[in-house]
């Protein structure tokens, strides 16, 4: 077992009421990208952190280069040569490059000689970024960049990537892919977390699969088929959303030279964006995070007002309607944040139906709640999407990412909406549970609504679209019927000016 | 090593159990600090607790007493909670209070010597406006401006202070007085006097009113879609702009509504124990309120009890002081205690306690 780098035996991690990782048991060898695939709550990022020293098995062991593992924090983990890229990235906006990954380090060089190797790994790796750049001003993938080189400069045997090309590009996940297969030409190995089965199987030399915990199997992706591996993962094979298209109608939602000013330091302003969406009709807008995505959802949904004459649904002007208005008159929108922002943390499904719905499903009477009705419209949505919880009663932050996403974009469904308007619906959310949500959206336009999906998953936007355009910086391009773009295409009206050199001009 | 692990939602139980777990700790520290002070704590604890409500040589005069200390302190804290679990901090009661009690004061003396059956009525209208106007302030000013309303609510309380000065030397005061500061005694006007509706019991009207601001607050915050924004507001602001809910005119409401019942609670303590508008009238229920708000977990029916509980161990706590010549001032060290105790104890509503090495957990 020479070429074996870690070696994770029976790993077993018991939270109260459930097994994370149930005897878990795999090799990743020296300088291979190997893959961990599986569900939401299958226990990757459980398993993970394992490995990375923020939890500790109950049960197993780790051995490293053949010897005894057993990080019990992270300094620990990046010490013995494991670092990590988290999905979610840890940086502050008003600091930039350089500071940011100062401050990740435990002694970190004068500024001077960070910045002179910043720039050394980042030209080794063909990964671009000026030091000196103020985070705020990045883009996803370029932020990204900015982790992934916090983790070169500590020189890993084991880089843990997590989820890393949901937020990419088509043209940065193949800069991405080009730095990983340089890494491992170089003999690092590199655990890549996702749930993207193409990018696996383009990418990765071994992949485990994990479902409820347990190891599925390990195989090797190259030789297995997409399908092959999605029902290794789902455990039963789930249908793919199909399109019952009807005829489209009339023009629902028109949305006309809608410029907004940005709402922060870090916000994004919409300039003249201009779109309309018909009865029947799915408008998928893609673009990388951050182009605006947000402030767009906020001025559809009213929690922005707009400019008067920009918004007009059925040739109403809504501009200036706030969000109980819109819903109304059957504009209903999922922002993407669930936590927060589409549901209240620490309130129950329960409450977090009213939220949205109460005048809608008659929920109100002279002002006062009928508890009852919210109760049943909470188990309805949990009943009608699957959404796994102890019950309606449930706080919302307990549930887990998936699962709630399911909750808040089914709470938006039942209620028949005119206008859907959803900001990454199905992000984070297991396969068979994301076909589910995509079969729904596309079953809102088949009974003539219209239906605007904002992604950041290309393969989403093909799925379910009808015609697709790309935000880029606050604009959005002119939208096209899906049927005649390639993805070269959709990736350069995203914003091939997102990569560097492009991106450098602009300075 | 002992860790404290975030609990996947809050605890239903530590929330009902952290109020009465920091009573027996303020009790037991409480005691320990008497007994540096040379009293017995058991003896201590029993005159704050035990003896105001059972004694049988006095328990006739402190237990009225109960009543007229508690209506107060629930009604405001009632106003302040319901801000509070909108995260709107309004600290200023105090100030609303001796706004309202002079505004109400002064509506009433206007009509001084009249019998009219809607002298009091009146007062009570003019003394929930004092108090709201005074809290609009702040209101106004954070809506309109971003200013911190614990700031300026707070401030505010002094310049209060300062007019309460003011009037009951000057403008209010009695002109019958001799030249005394203080305003005509209200229990000596039968219009305006806000006495016990039932002899020897301590229910004044201002009871009556705390009784009806608790349904109120319950049947508002429980059943109602104001109750259920301000709740919103207070736990995930960016949600509820989502939902549609208008900050501002929550801001308003909570900021209003406290004000307006602080203000109600100086004109009943103003036109009955009190009895008149006078320079020490400001007595520190607007700021134990807060006390009572927090340790009754912002909920209706908790605020009553803590309203009772403080109440409590403010006549308990003379009563200590005249029994066993006990400072004053530990009697504040000790409602201080209970407010410590309970944000203290507040943790293990959301985390739980580890004991052991990582590798346990």
């Amino acid at each position: 077992m020479a070429d074996t780098l870690l070696s994770l035996q029976g790993l077993t991690k018991i939270y109260p009421g459930v097994i994370a990782n149930d005897d878990v048991t795999f090799d990743i060898g020296r300088g291979e990208i190997h893959a961990l695939l599986g569900e939401n709550g299958a226990g990757k990022s459980t398993l993970v952190k394992m490995i990375y020293g923020l939890n500790a098995p109950d049960k197993g062991q780790m051995l490293l280069d053949g010897a005894p593992y057993k990080p019990s924090k992270p300094s620990e983990a990046r010490q013995a040569g494991i670092a990590m890229v988290f999905q979610h990235f840890s940086l502050f906006d008003a600091l930039d490059v350089a500071e940011n990954v100062a401050l990740g380090m435990e002694t970190p060089p004068p500024m001077s000689d960070l910045a002179r190797q910043i720039r050394e790994v980042s030209e080794t790796y063909g990964l671009p970024l000026d030091p000196s750049r103020t985070v705020g001003t990045l883009s996803a993938g370029e932020r990204q960049r900015v982790e992934i080189i916090r983790c070169l400069l500590q020189n890993p045997r084991l880089l843990i990537m997590d989820e890393p090309t949901s937020v990419l590009t088509p043209q940065e996940v193949e800069i991405l892919f080009e730095t990983l297969r340089k890494l491992k030409s170089e003999g690092t190995s590199i655990l890549y977390i996702s749930h993207k089965l193409e990018e696996i199987r383009a990418l990765c030399d071994t992949a485990t699969i994990l479902r409820l915990g347990k190891k599925v199997a390990t195989c090797t992706p190259a030789e297995t088929s997409a399908r092959q591996l999605a029902e290794m993962m789902v455990g039963a094979s789930f249908a793919t959303p199909e399109a019952k298209r009807g005829k489209t109608g009339e023009v629902l939602l028109a949305v006309n030279e809608l410029s907004l000013p940005a709402p922060g330091a870090f916000g994004t302003p919409l300039r003249e964006v201009s779109f309309e969406v018909r009865a029947g009709e799915v408008l998928g807008i893609g673009g990388v995070a951050g182009n605006g995505q947000d402030e767009l959802l906020a001025a559809l949904s009213g929690e922005r007002m707009a400019p008067a004459g920009s918004i007009v649904l059925e040739g109403k002007d809504i501009s200036r309607a706030g969000p109980v208005a819109r819903r109304d008159l059957g504009v209903l929108s999922g922002p993407e944040e669930r936590l927060g922002h589409a549901a209240a943390p620490d309130m129950s499904l329960i409450e977090n139906g009213v939220l949205t719905a109460a005048r809608r499903e008659g929920m109100l009477k002279n002002g006062f709640i009928s508890w009852g009705k919210a109760r049943q419209f909470a188990e309805e949505v949990i009943g009608h999407f699957d959404v796994r919880t102890p019950g309606p009663g449930t706080a919302a932050r307990a549930l887990s990412g998936g699962n709630l996403q399911k909750f808040v974009v089914g709470r938006e469904i039942l209620q028949g909406p005119r206008v859907l308007v959803l900001n990454q619906p199905t992000w984070g959310v297991d396969a068979a549970a994301a076909a589910f949500i995509r079969q729904s959206i596309l079953d809102v336009a088949a009974k003539g609504g219209a239906v605007v999906v904002i992604s950041q998953d290309l393969d989403e936007l093909m799925e379910v679209s009808d015609r697709f355009g790309a935000l880029n910086e606050g604009r959005l391009s002119p939208t096209r019927p899906v049927a005649s773009l390639d993805i070269e295409q959709i990736g350069l009206m995203m914003g091939g000016a997102h990569d560097m050199e492009v991106a450098h001009v602009d300075d | 090593m002992i860790r404290l692990e975030k609990r996947p939602q809050p605890s239903k139980l530590w929330t009902y159990l952290t109020p009465v777990l920091a009573v027996l700790l303020t009790m037991l520290v409480g005691g320990v600090l008497f007994a540096f002070l040379g009293a017995n704590p058991v003896e201590a604890i029993r005159t704050i607790f035990w003896d105001p409500l059972f004694n049988a040589q006095f328990a006739g005069f402190t237990r009225p007493q109960l009543l007229v200390k508690a209506g107060p302190l629930i009604l405001i804290a009632i106003g302040l909670s319901i801000g509070f679990r909108a995260g709107i901090w309004n600290i200023g009661a105090e100030g609303q209070y001796i706004m309202g009690a002079i505004c109400g004061a002064a509506a009433g003396l206007a009509f001084y010597p009249s019998e009219s059956f809607l002298i009091f009525p009146l007062m009570i209208v003019a003394g929930a406006l004092g108090g709201w106007a005074w809290a609009m302030i702040p209101a106004i000013l954070k809506t309109k401006f971003g200013t911190n309303e614990i700031l300026v609510s707070l401030m505010l309380v002094y310049v209060a202070e300062n007019i309460l000065g003011s009037v009951a030397t000057g403008l209010l005061r009695n002109p019958e007085g001799r030249g005394f500061p203080g305003s005509r005694n209200f229990k000596q006007w039968d219009a305006a006097h806000n006495s016990d509706l039932i002899a020897n019991t301590g229910m004044h009207w201002g009871v009556v009113f705390a009784f009806i601001a608790v349904i109120g607050a319950y049947v508002l915050l429980t059943r109602h879609v104001l109750g259920f924004n301000i709740r919103l507001t207070g736990e995930a602001p960016r949600a509820a702009r989502f939902s549609g809910v208008n900050p501002a005119r929550i801001i308003l409401i909570c900021l209003g509504l406290s004000g307006a019942l602080a203000g109600m609670a100086g004109l009943f303590e103003v036109t009955g124990p009190a009895g008149q508008v006078s320079i020490d009238f400001g007595s520190g229920y607007g700021f134990t309120a807060i006390i009572v708000a927090f340790l009754g977990r912002l909920n209706p029916i908790g605020i009553l009890l803590a309203g009772l509980l403080m109440a409590l161990t403010y006549i308990g706590g003379e009563l200590a002081q005249l029994m066993l010549g006990l400072p004053g001032a530990s009697i504040q060290l000790f409602q201080g205690m209970l407010l410590f105790f309970l944000l203290a104890m507040d943790v293990f509503t959301n985390f739980r306690l580890r004991i052991g090495k990582r590798e346990a957990a």
